[in-house]
């Protein structure tokens, strides 16, 4: 059967680490980096990547509009 | 298994899903973190975007956080005074009629000062998109009071809670302009979850199609978030706008226009 994998990239230097991304993603793949950016915001960051399904919802729902999302089928 | 799959298979040109669009530039948006307006900049540029409106757009950016609107849209825009967003527009709609005209304006600038512009270009039917963006508080100023701040809403200018008796009740700005004859499409959305986001683009989506059908006005409000002036971090201010903005200012249509 097809699986459906997905993968994000944030751009961290512009993300101001607001969680709204952690809390829509329903796999809980994106977590909030313990350092810090040049801004002094925990950026998010996909911790558990081979989660992410590609659904997009945590760009959608990102204010700033740094993640950009990546999805196949394998 | 993310080892025999590989994060740099899946991160390819062909498997892109979303991006930012090009619409929007690369300068820093200048709201805090959470904050309802970058998302609601990003689906209205998305919107133009996917419509090809890009060079036929003219916006009008109001006072308020948003004032600087135009460094982040890369369309036309022009900056009106404190409220006067929709007479800017009726003038520039009616100069140039073939364009796409749209004001994007606070609650404190739509709401408070610029009442009767907003009343009254909603009322001539004036053929351009209101965007209004809904936080129930002066935001940029320093969180005070609004129009729209609830009944018993602490801000820094009624720290006790917003007492109706000596204050004033809400205003449902929406409410009122969908019983006008003027207005085409009326409705209220949010930018707080995925769903409401994609809801939000549809109905911008269909404001900007009915433009062009010189029918009347198109109002969209947007109730959002504004966790500065709250004083809650953004997940909380979502949590709470859904716990005490929504029951009294209710997602959905308003107006929609008679098939």
């Amino acid at each position: 059967m097809a699986k459906i994998r997905g993968s994000i990239i944030v751009n961290v230097d512009k993300c101001k680490g607001c969680e709204v991304c952690m809390v829509s993603c329903p796999t809980g793949t994106i977590s909030m980096a313990k350092e810090v950016n040049g801004k002094g915001y925990n950026y998010a960051f996909p911790a558990n990547p081979e989660l992410c399904i590609g659904c997009a919802n945590c760009a959608m729902v990102c204010p700033d509009g740094v993640i950009t999302v990546y999805k196949t089928k394998i | 298994m993310a080892e025999a799959t590989g994060i740099k298979e899946i991160i390819k040109p062909e498997n892109l899903v979303y991006k930012k669009t090009k619409l929007m530039t690369d300068n820093t948006l200048s709201y805090c973190p959470g904050c309802g307006h970058g998302t609601a900049h990003r689906i209205l540029a998305e919107v133009i975007d996917e419509e090809g409106l890009q060079s036929q757009t003219i916006g009008v950016s109001p006072v308020g956080c948003s004032v600087l609107m135009y460094n982040y849209l890369d369309v036309d825009m022009q900056e009106a005074a404190h409220g006067r967003a929709p007479a800017v527009a009726t003038a520039i709609k009616r100069l140039l009629p073939d364009k796409f005209v749209f004001t994007y304006q606070g609650d404190g600038d739509l709401a408070a000062i610029g009442t009767s512009e907003t009343i009254h270009a909603c009322n001539r039917g004036e053929n351009i998109l209101i965007i209004f963006i809904n936080n129930g508080i002066y935001g940029m100023t320093g969180g005070q009071m609004a129009p729209t701040t609830l009944e018993g809403m602490k801000t820094s200018t009624s720290p006790y809670g917003r007492d109706v008796k000596t204050m004033g009740n809400p205003l449902k700005m929406t409410d009122i302009v969908a019983t006008l004859p003027g207005t085409y499409y009326v409705t209220r959305q949010s930018v707080h979850t995925p769903a409401n986001v994609r809801k939000t683009k549809k109905a911008i989506r269909k404001a900007v199609q009915y433009q062009k059908l010189d029918k009347g006005t198109c109002f969209v409000e947007i109730v959002s978030n504004c966790p500065s002036g709250w004083k809650m971090t953004p997940v909380q201010s979502n949590k709470w706008m859904e716990e005490n903005m929504f029951p009294f200012y209710p997602l959905g249509d308003m107006k929609t226009p008679e098939e």
